[in-house]
């Protein structure tokens, strides 16, 4: 598939801010899955700083804007091309041992539930089979409802209210997989929602299992799938917030307003 | 009962290094002692250095008890320990290097991959990250103990930012001070380059990017922190800035200082937080004691960070057992430093003896610190045994067992005169373009009778640390 993908992040403020700061993972990952085109990142009245790519094989960057500003926009635009494989992360070149993501996190740590869920599965030793086990069990545990969830709800809380969006399935998934040794992390992206399919945020979230021979693997448990075509890409974390895409801090007092615009279209071919 | 070797005493017979020194205490008069440390006392208050050695916590305006009778080694007995101090910092390095890149040694099946992965002080952030000439801890304080004439033992490695330094540059500007003749009877190394070293380890670090001589910082919590004499101390001594976060900001590819006269760039920041401390935008996000962007500006090359983040994941209690193995690894020597054996208790056999042998065992919490959660089991009653006993039961892989070293005494200064006490030794080992280490370290002192814990929090003192020259 080729996709058009234009994201933009607005921050409005209230009082004019100083010295922002941010590190970006938002350059789509280098795979077999998906090849990126056109990518452009700009921050209006912002500086580059430094560009690199880092050990879990992000591109990452860093951007500072002197200020002050009222408004601070992060404009993304470019084409990728992308191919299903599956949810495999074939051909993608990074350096952090797999078992780096068995450590859990605030967001991910396990409570009795989520760990009587992960030992409800049987297995035969097969860990892929266990990862789609795994996946379609937190599908069924947690029903996609906006709006009843928020950024700072944790895998166990969300699954002991049995609902949430991609980010706490992500979470959950996460979760249970460490319980069962597997090593698992957090993607965020973009999803091409296409006509016939459910109505969707085009930002998106899933997780990776680390599963024997294959490598990492895509598990997208809130649309109970692989990550296939319609999946872009951008970066990894142990959890959403270790993963975030956009991180940032600015000298300033006032409150800050955030609008968000994604769009992800199909190209003509 | 166990024997302890005593330091200055053969028997009667005082031993080579410490005669001159015998014949001091032997001729000093009772009300002289009794002046001289009331001097000691109020010089030491009078510099204001009270903060507690090592991050102990406990009360940060109490003085630590400085003790006048120094500690000695001869020429030859330093140098084999001197030997032994770099070889050991050198594998640590090299082991971190090792651990951020390929992972050579856990794919040769020497050390289990999971105690380093999974380790908390393994930072993913900076795999694959080389900063300068390969070095990841700068600054490496090991403690040893003495256990015989030829017998040393090393109990634990401080890879991160290892705090004492600055008592034994005091030590001994305070004896100086007050016992000039002393120094003229003995020839002593001197430890006041230590500053002068530690600064130009920093400017060997500096990134590629630097242009000119580098500017270096230190990057102190702030004045709230137990260690903050020391910061401004060292600051003081090299001529540095000290510098909090809010002092420094990213712009651009590099770290800059708010001066009087605009920012000017940073090229090193020998940091003494903790790593989840450093960037908000990289580690904690509710820390503000750290600077905003300078995890990125670090990993692609436009500051040094000493020590690396990460370097912890060598300082580990449960990474200590495989120290002799990294030394074998890397360097193809055999370790010239002994480790303590240490019995972990996440290990079926190990436990086993260890639960069946605990009045003979010193047990440690793998995190602990300060001499803090930890049992002395011939020095514990048979309730504090059985206590801890439930405490190993319901954590056990938190904890590791040692036997009880006969810890080496030396004499000190007591209300009743001179008695023997047990000692530790710290000495700091610098790494950079060179390994340099400066003769002696810090010795801390067990001031109760019998008692083997010489942190500060727990009653202990500090000695003036003497490398006689030849």
């Amino acid at each position: 598939m080729k996709l058009r993908i234009s994201h933009e992040t607005t921050y409005g403020y209230d009082q004019p801010i100083r010295n922002l700061v941010q590190s970006l993972r938002l350059t789509p990952s280098i795979f077999e899955g998906q090849k990126t085109h056109d990518w452009r990142i700009e921050i209006p009245g912002g500086i580059r700083g430094p560009g690199f790519r880092d050990g879990a094989g992000d591109w990452v960057e860093g951007w500072t804007l002197r200020g002050p500003a009222e408004e601070v926009s992060v404009r993304i635009s470019g084409h990728v091309e992308t191919r299903d494989t599956a949810g495999v992360l074939r051909g993608h070149r990074e350096m952090i041992h797999p078992l780096a993501y068995l450590r859990s996190t605030h967001a991910t740590a396990p409570d009795k539930a989520l760990r009587e869920a992960a030992m409800s599965l049987e297995t035969t030793g097969d860990h892929l089979e266990l990862a789609h086990g795994l996946s379609a069990l937190i599908a069924a545990a947690i029903a996609f409802r906006p709006g009843v969830t928020e950024t700072h709800t944790t895998a166990a809380e969300a699954f002991a209210l049995g609902q949430g969006v991609c980010q706490d399935h992500a979470h959950a998934l996460i979760t249970v997989a460490r319980l069962r040794e597997l090593p698992a992390r957090y993607v965020s992206g973009y999803l091409h929602s296409t006509a016939d399919g459910q109505a969707h945020e085009a930002a998106h979230a899933w997780a990776e299992i680390h599963v024997g021979n294959l490598g990492w693997v895509g598990f997208d448990a809130a649309n109970r799938c692989c990550p296939d075509e319609r999946y872009v890409r951008l970066g990894s974390g142990l959890d959403a917030s270790d993963a975030a895409p956009i991180r940032g801090v600015a000298m300033g007092t006032g409150a800050e307003r955030l609008a968000i615009r994604v769009q992800v279209e199909e190209m003509e071919q | 009962m166990m024997v302890h070797y005593n330091e200055m005493f053969e028997g009667e017979a005082v031993r080579e290094p410490y005669a001159r020194l015998s014949e001091w205490v032997r001729t000093m008069p009772e009300d002289f002692r009794q002046m001289k440390q009331a001097e000691a006392e109020a010089l030491f208050r009078r510099i204001g250095i009270t903060f507690a050695v090592y991050g102990e916590g406990g009360d940060p305006d109490r003085l630590i008890p400085f003790d006048m009778m120094p500690r000695v080694f001869e020429q030859a007995e330093w140098r084999r320990l001197e030997r032994g101090i770099k070889q050991r910092a050198r594998a640590l390095n090299a082991f971190l290097r090792d651990v951020y890149g390929r992972g050579e040694i856990i794919r040769a099946g020497r050390i289990p991959a999971r105690l380093v992965y999974q380790n908390d002080a393994y930072e993913k952030a900076v795999v694959g990250v080389v900063p300068p000439r390969g070095v990841y801890s700068h600054i490496i304080g090991i403690d040893l103990v003495r256990t015989a004439k030829d017998e040393f033992f090393v109990l634990e490695d401080n890879c991160r930012t290892p705090s004492g330094v600055s008592y034994m540059l005091e030590n001994r500007e305070i004896m100086m001070r007050m016992f000039p003749q002393l120094f003229r009877k003995n020839h002593i190394e001197p430890v006041d380059q230590y500053p002068e070293l530690l600064r130009r380890t920093l400017e060997s670090v500096a990134p590629a990017k630097c242009q000119g001589r580098p500017t270096c910082v230190i990057l102190t919590p702030g004045h709230f922190n137990s260690a903050y004499y020391e910061h401004s101390f060292l600051a003081n001594l090299m001529g540095l800035e000290l510098v909090e976060g809010a002092d420094l900001f990213v712009d651009g590819e590099f770290v800059y200082m708010r001066t009087t006269q605009g920012p000017k760039r940073v090229d090193v920041i020998y940091r003494r937080i903790d790593d989840p401390f450093l960037d908000p935008l990289c580690f904690r996000p509710d820390s503000m004691l750290g600077v905003p962007g300078l995890m990125d500006a670090y990993r692609s090359g436009g500051v040094s960070i000493c020590s690396a983040p990460g370097a912890g994941v060598a300082d580990d209690k449960a990474i200590y057992t495989f120290v002799p193995e990294m030394i074998r690894f890397y360097l193809g020597e055999e370790p010239l430093l002994n480790n303590v054996r240490t019995w972990t208790l996440w290990k079926d056999d190990d436990y086993r003896y260890v639960m069946a042998n605990l009045p003979d065992l010193v047990v440690k919490e793998v995190h602990g610190s300060g001499g803090y959660g930890m049992l002395v089991g011939p020095k514990a009653v048979k309730e504090e045994i059985e206590t801890f006993r439930k405490k190993i039961e319901a954590n056990p892989s938190n904890y590791i067992a040692q036997p009880t070293l006969a810890l080496s005494t030396c004499p000190t200064f007591v209300e009743e005169g001179i008695a023997p006490r047990h000692v530790d030794l710290r000495p700091f080992c610098l790494c950079g373009d060179r390994i340099e280490l400066v003769p002696g370290g810090l010795t801390r002192v067990a001031l109760r009778e019998g008692s083997l814990v010489v942190n500060s929090s727990q009653g202990g003192g500090v000695k003036d640390t003497w490398v006689l020259s030849e």
